[in-house]
């Protein structure tokens, strides 16, 4: 067996002697015009994210750093930050498992209405926000569908955090399961079937086999799902009740400084927010790069 | 008898991928169940191995009824044509998962299972590569990974479905040779699928030759060899040539020659006989089949010649080097005669 072992290690042995491969100064691409789409990219990523985002940097600064400083360690302006971002991860983390559920029985189960379901997925997507921030808004009053449900329980949902944390699972359910749907899909049966014959029960091969090989698209998912909350500015505030200190998302906080032309003091809570949302994408992408490392490069 | 199996059937939907088959396997033994794709191979070894359930008949091992128990409960160790390797695990948490996922009664101790892995990497050649991921394997180590992650079971029985299938030949060969020695130092009862007659003859104990879904022939491998049953099992196991002839009481009668008739049944009158490439020889006068040399090429050991009859038909026949064959040039016209047929 050691022939087998040499001959993956050593090199291509049918070349014939004296043979030199041809240089690669020009190597042949498929599609020409590399220099010109390298040009638009660059052009038009300048254009629609570097610039904006330059900008949005240089902006904060006309009262000096502790100008800036004062405009983001404002109460007001903290607690946003603190619900913002916690209410993203929390409806992230919801719909990771939910997420994974829907993606599992879309790909795993054949039943009547399926297809229907399946486009139901996308329907967050593809709803004006603040029409889902209405609707939403009706059905979980303490007098709406859902809400008049909690309320004898004494759980307000609308007007609150929790309202928040609602619409925000309602829109990052789709980048889960559209994340995850097509590796399941293409999962191969038989390293199912061969933890099967190993002795492994159900819940050992989704938990040990199936849900490692999930995992980088679910992290995927999750970030995308994660980065859409922190942005999420339409369902929210119909349903947030927008009270300072309680219920007050960032973004809203940016617009009312802008009303009151506060242009610089709206600029230091945005580079707040960029920075924040930065980094992390920036950890999660560090995960993601550590699982890829494993096993799959 | 450690494996019998008994009229087994299975259909999907309309088509029955096996019909009526039975045979049975000693203790110890290495099996072939070879066939061309789609005579219902993998579908058997999937029905062994509990993947699949039958319409009908019974399995049983050791006496046991192995139809009432589950994949995970017979200790079957299985190869996978794909290997199917949990690719975000090493090597040695491959070969240990079947041990890990074990109840806790059950489960060995950490140490134990340590030393599992690496008594099967010593085995399979790859101490040293018990940390990479299969990604970073080349095809014919992955192939060796799943058979120690099936050993490491210490499984009642070891089924592998096409091997060598995705391997290159010489690869191939070594693996053949090497999976013939782990077979006889494990002695543990295999049952392997292949479509490769080379391989099933040169590996295998016994071989269960398979055609729609139906068992043509079980035997030794010189057994199939000198004595097919059908017409099938001769031409699958090598070439052949057909010829029309007369035959009584095991002699086959040509135009003006005759030669011995191998057949499984008494047959008699005028028959399809059909002749290997090495049971034929040539002269320049006859009596034979008048043919001119189609083409002239070394095939390894011996020299394979065509030979076109002015009737069209083409037969190949075999010789060794050192004989008259090789003064022969291509439009020569020679004279075949078998000197051994078989009838069916």
């Amino acid at each position: 067996m050691t022939t087998d072992a040499t001959r993956d290690a050593g090199a291509p042995p049918f070349v014939t002697e004296g043979y030199k491969p041809p240089k690669a100064t020009h190597k042949a691409r498929v599609l020409p015009g590399f220099r010109l789409s390298l040009g638009i990219t660059i052009t038009y990523l300048s254009l629609i994210v570097l610039i904006p985002l330059a900008a949005l940097l240089a902006r904060p600064w006309e009262h000096g750093l502790d100008g800036v400083w004062q405009a983001i360690s404002d109460p007001r302006v903290v607690a946003s930050l603190r619900l913002t971002f916690g209410t993203a991860f929390a409806a992230a983390v919801v719909n990771l498992f939910a997420g994974l559920v829907v993606a599992w029985v879309l790909t795993r189960y054949e039943f009547p209405g399926k297809s229907l379901l399946d486009a139901l997925v996308d329907l967050p997507f593809a709803l004006p926000t603040a029409v889902a921030g209405v609707s939403l808004c009706s059905m979980y009053a303490a007098n709406g569908w859902i809400g008049s449900l909690f309320a004898p329980l004494g759980i307000k949902i609308a007007y609150t955090p929790l309202g928040i944390f609602v619409a925000l699972i309602f829109v990052g359910l789709p980048f889960i399961v559209r994340s995850v749907q097509p590796v399941l899909a293409e999962f191969d049966a038989e390293v199912e079937e061969a933890a099967q014959t190993l002795g492994a029960s159900p819940m050992q091969t989704a938990i040990r086999v199936i849900l490692p090989s999930l995992l980088p698209a679910l992290l995927t998912g999750f970030s995308l799902a994660f980065a859409r909350a922190v942005g999420e500015y339409g369902s929210v505030i119909f349903i947030a009740g927008n009270m300072p200190f309680v219920s007050e998302i960032t973004p809203l906080l940016i617009v009312i400084k802008l009303e009151e032309f506060d242009y610089a003091g709206a600029a230091a809570v945005a580079v707040a927010m960029l920075a924040l949302s930065f980094l992390s994408l920036l950890v999660i992408n560090g995960i993601q790069l550590l699982l890829s490392k494993r096993g799959r490069a | 008898m450690s494996l019998v199996v008994k009229n087994i059937t299975k259909c999907f939907s309309d088509f029955a991928a096996l019909n009526d088959v039975s045979f049975q396997a000693e203790p110890g033994e290495f099996l072939a169940l070879l066939g061309p794709s789609g005579s219902g191979k993998t579908t058997l070894l999937r029905l062994l191995a509990g993947l699949d359930q039958p319409d009908t008949g019974s399995v049983e091992f050791d006496g046991a009824d192995y139809l009432k128990l589950s994949a995970r409960d017979r200790r079957i160790g299985m190869v996978f044509q794909s290997y199917a390797l949990f690719r975000h695990m090493t090597v040695a948490q491959n070969i240990a998962f079947g041990l890990n996922v074990r109840p806790a009664k059950e489960r060995p101790s950490k140490a134990e299972i340590a030393a599992t892995v690496q008594r099967l990497l010593k085995l399979i050649q790859l101490e040293d590569l018990g940390k990479r991921y299969p990604s970073q394997l080349s095809g014919g180590q992955r192939q060796r990974v799943a058979l120690a992650r099936a050993l490491a079971i210490s499984p009642r029985m070891l089924l592998l479905d096409e091997p060598f299938g995705a391997l290159d030949a010489l690869v191939r060969k070594d693996l053949r040779r090497w999976l013939r020695k782990i077979h006889d130092e494990t002695g543990v009862t295999t049952i392997f699928v292949t479509h490769d007659q080379e391989e099933a003859l040169d590996l295998a104990d016994r071989v269960v030759v398979l055609k729609d879904g139906q068992i043509e022939q079980i035997g030794k491998p010189l057994e199939l060899y000198r004595h097919p049953q059908s017409a099938f099992v001769f031409e699958f196991l090598g070439t052949s040539n057909e010829v029309p002839a007369t035959v009584s009481d095991g002699v086959a009668s040509f135009d003006g020659f005759t030669a011995p008739a191998v057949s499984p049944k008494a047959l008699s009158g005028a028959q399809t006989v059909r002749f290997r490439p090495f049971d034929a020889q040539l002269s320049p006068t006859g009596p034979g089949f008048e043919a001119k040399v189609l083409s002239l090429l070394p095939a390894g050991s011996s020299l394979r010649l065509e030979l076109q009859t002015p009737d069209g038909k083409v037969f190949e026949t075999q010789h060794a080097h050192e004989s008259e064959a090789s003064d022969l040039k291509l439009g020569d016209t020679v004279f075949v005669r078998p000197s051994k047929v078989y009838v069916f």
